[in-house]
């Protein structure tokens, strides 16, 4: 039994023709519109209220739920399972920051670079897969493999700092600074909220489209999606190049709003777990299960590193996700989203 | 490049990857007989190396003598742990799978680094420093002991899967399941087994790895790669391929931290894996998918 199959996506009913052509919401049910609306009114507010500690966790709950948002386009949309996503940020991450060091060029340009060349790496790593048939754990182990190699080869590259870091300079300043984005955390609050909201939409758009519908039928049975006349290849290599490209915008932002980058930290696999964690304990496949997971696991390793910090234990924040994810996958292998719309009454109709 | 300084480099790793390769055998045995990836296998050899480095400090006991005590622990852990949790797994999904084990390597890695701090940890011995001198060579005694006994254990195991009926019996689950099943064969318990085997594997490779270098809890991800990277190597499934692929690796991680950089020597393994997954992912040894 399939952890994804189980879940039905927010906005997926085999009715959405009509729904796609009627706009975004026609398809989504009133109650949910309206809780949707108090969230995002809720999330807009919130910097004027909450203090900076708060500020900058909710900002790392809005970043998982990003990158989560990217993971899920290829592994709950389109079925293939990437164990080497921390590989986008990182290259996101470091193209904007190099062009930035070296030729002073805003992260806006180096997002848009970042992006392709992300997406080129993910095209790579896909199209290498795909055509050699390379499949399930064979192909994570795969995608983690090129993330250690760039890892280890960023390690030794003098251009971007190799092993002592790319440093972006920090300055003092009152005002915000958003075409070069320097300035204050509430700004990048607001960046990153923005970031989440359109890979969001994106998302909920996509799976109103022809796209969204041959990539869960690829997910579901790839042999039956061939059968019925689906480019399979073609539809793959879009999931994953899109999903590199929106996990590399990620990056842009990881290495803006942190100022520094290091390989060690940046590629390693621990990144790639903690960006899919949120998805899993979320639900994997549904478009709001990224977003509840982040909530979910960043509050929770907070909570616990708060509680515990002068009892100096270093893992409690780790083992405290790898005991969640144990529950999850024990318990409610589809995750928590699909049990919580059921509780708020959001189920559509059929 | 001297010639005696290259072969003393290929020795040394040669030996170190009878080690590895007895790691990757429990990888592999478990792979090959129930479909399971243990994505843990990094983490229990972690676990392994603390309990021969607590044995050591708390009760005197050499690694050596504190083997059997490690790899018997090692073998009720596995054994527990497919019994309690896999075992409800081994119809789910690959990735499912996949994803327990990535949360009981988690839970294993934080754990041990709650327990046991950040610091790497290593065993003080007397001979650590010994070495034997055969003609040009020089030869670390601690190597030759911790690859004897890893080449011993090796062989132990095929004769296990060879001569014995629990052995037997372990290969014909992994041969044919309903087969296994229809002639009356308890196929949890044996699957349970194998995993106490391929846990006990690890705890024996991890005692001998203590012997060579440190341990700290983080190794724990390069340990489950490396023997990720073994096993495709030689195959996924194969015992032979297993040891087969641990040399290969201790030998291309000797040659290319010797002549290029001792930080490249990974990278090297990394891009062997990418080659063999996409040419050959049967293995070296592997049958035909």
């Amino acid at each position: 039994m399939s952890g994804v199959s189980e879940n039905r996506v927010l906005a997926g009913s085999p009715s959405t023709g009509e729904a796609a052509r009627g706009g975004l919401i026609a398809d989504v049910p009133r109650r949910a519109l309206i809780l949707l609306g108090l969230f995002a009114a809720l999330l807009l507010v919130a910097p004027a209220t909450v203090g900076d500690y708060l500020l900058s966790v909710m900002i790392l709950v809005l970043y998982y739920a990003y990158l989560g948002l990217a993971w899920n386009v290829m592994m709950g949309f389109a079925g293939q399972f990437s164990l080497g996503h921390a590989l986008y940020i990182g290259l996101g991450g470091y193209t904007a920051g190099a062009l930035f060091v070296h030729y002073g060029l805003p992260p806006w340009f180096g997002m848009v670079v970042g992006a392709a060349v992300a997406a080129v790496m993910g095209g790579v790593i896909g199209a290498l897969g795909f055509r050699f048939g390379v499949k399930g754990v064979y192909f994570a182990l795969l995608t983690i493999a090129f993330a250690e190699f760039t890892r280890i080869l960023f390690d030794h590259w003098g251009w971007v700092g190799a092993s002592s870091g790319l440093y972006l300079p920090v300055e003092y300043r009152d005002t915000d600074d958003l075409w070069l984005l320097r300035g204050s955390a509430t700004m990048f609050y607001y960046v990153i909220l923005a970031m989440t909201a359109g890979a969001f939409i994106l998302c909920h758009w996509l799976l109103q489209r022809r796209v969204g519908y041959y990539w869960q039928a690829i997910r579901e049975d790839q042999e039956a999606a061939q059968t019925l006349g689906i480019d399979v290849f073609r539809y793959k290599m879009i999931a994953v190049m899109l999903s590199a490209a929106m996990t590399a915008i990620g990056g842009v932002f990881y290495a803006f709003y942190y100022n520094n980058l290091y390989p060690e930290t940046i590629f390693s696999m621990h990144r790639s777990i903690e960006l899919m964690l949120g998805v899993i304990i979320g639900g994997i496949g549904t478009l709001f299960g990224p977003i509840l997971g982040a909530i979910v696991l960043t509050t929770l390793g907070e909570m616990l590193t708060g509680l515990t910090e002068d009892l100096g234990l270093d893992g409690i924040k780790q083992m405290s996700y790898g005991v969640a994810l144990l529950v999850i996958i024990v318990y409610r292998p589809g995750g928590l989203w699909p049990w919580l719309r059921r509780r708020l009454g959001l189920e559509k109709p059929r | 490049m001297p010639i005696d300084f290259l072969l003393n480099i290929l020795v040394a790793g040669l030996l170190t990857g009878l080690v590895y390769g007895l790691m990757a055998l429990g990888l592999s045995a478990i792979f090959g007989v129930m479909k399971v990836v243990n994505f843990a296998h990094g983490d229990m050899m972690v676990v392994a190396m603390y309990a021969t480095y607590t044995l050591y400090t708390a009760a005197g006991l050499e690694p050596v003598a504190a083997l059997p005590l490690v790899a018997a622990g090692l073998f009720v852990f596995g054994f527990a742990l497919q019994r309690g949790l896999v075992n409800r797994f081994i119809n789910a999904t690959e990735h499912m799978q996949f994803l327990l084990l990535l949360g009981v390597a988690m839970v294993i890695t934080n754990g041990t680094l709650m327990v046991f701090g950040p610091d790497a940890r290593n065993v003080q011995l007397d001979y650590a420093f010994d070495s034997y001198n055969v003609g040009p060579l020089i030869v670390d005694k601690v190597r030759v002991i911790a690859a004897g006994v890893a080449g011993g254990t090796a062989l132990l195991l095929a004769a296990f899967f060879r001569f014995t009926v629990t052995g037997k019996a372990i290969r014909a689950c992994a041969d044919n399941f309903t087969g296994a099943q229809v002639v009356g064969l308890h196929v949890n318990h044996l699957y349970a087994v194998t995993f106490g085997i391929g846990a006990a594997c690890v705890g024996v490779a991890g005692t001998l790895l203590l012997l060579i270098t440190d341990v700290h809890p983080h190794l724990s991800t390069d340990y489950t790669l490396l023997g990720f990277i073994i096993v495709i190597l030689g195959g996924l499934g194969s015992l032979g391929g297993a040891l087969l692929g641990g040399v290969l690796v201790g030998l291309s991680e000797a040659l290319s931290g010797a002549l290029i950089a001792p930080s490249l020597k990974s990278m090297f393994s990394f891009g062997l894996l990418i080659l063999v997954l996409l040419l050959r992912p049967q293995g070296l040894l592997g049958k035909q998918a």
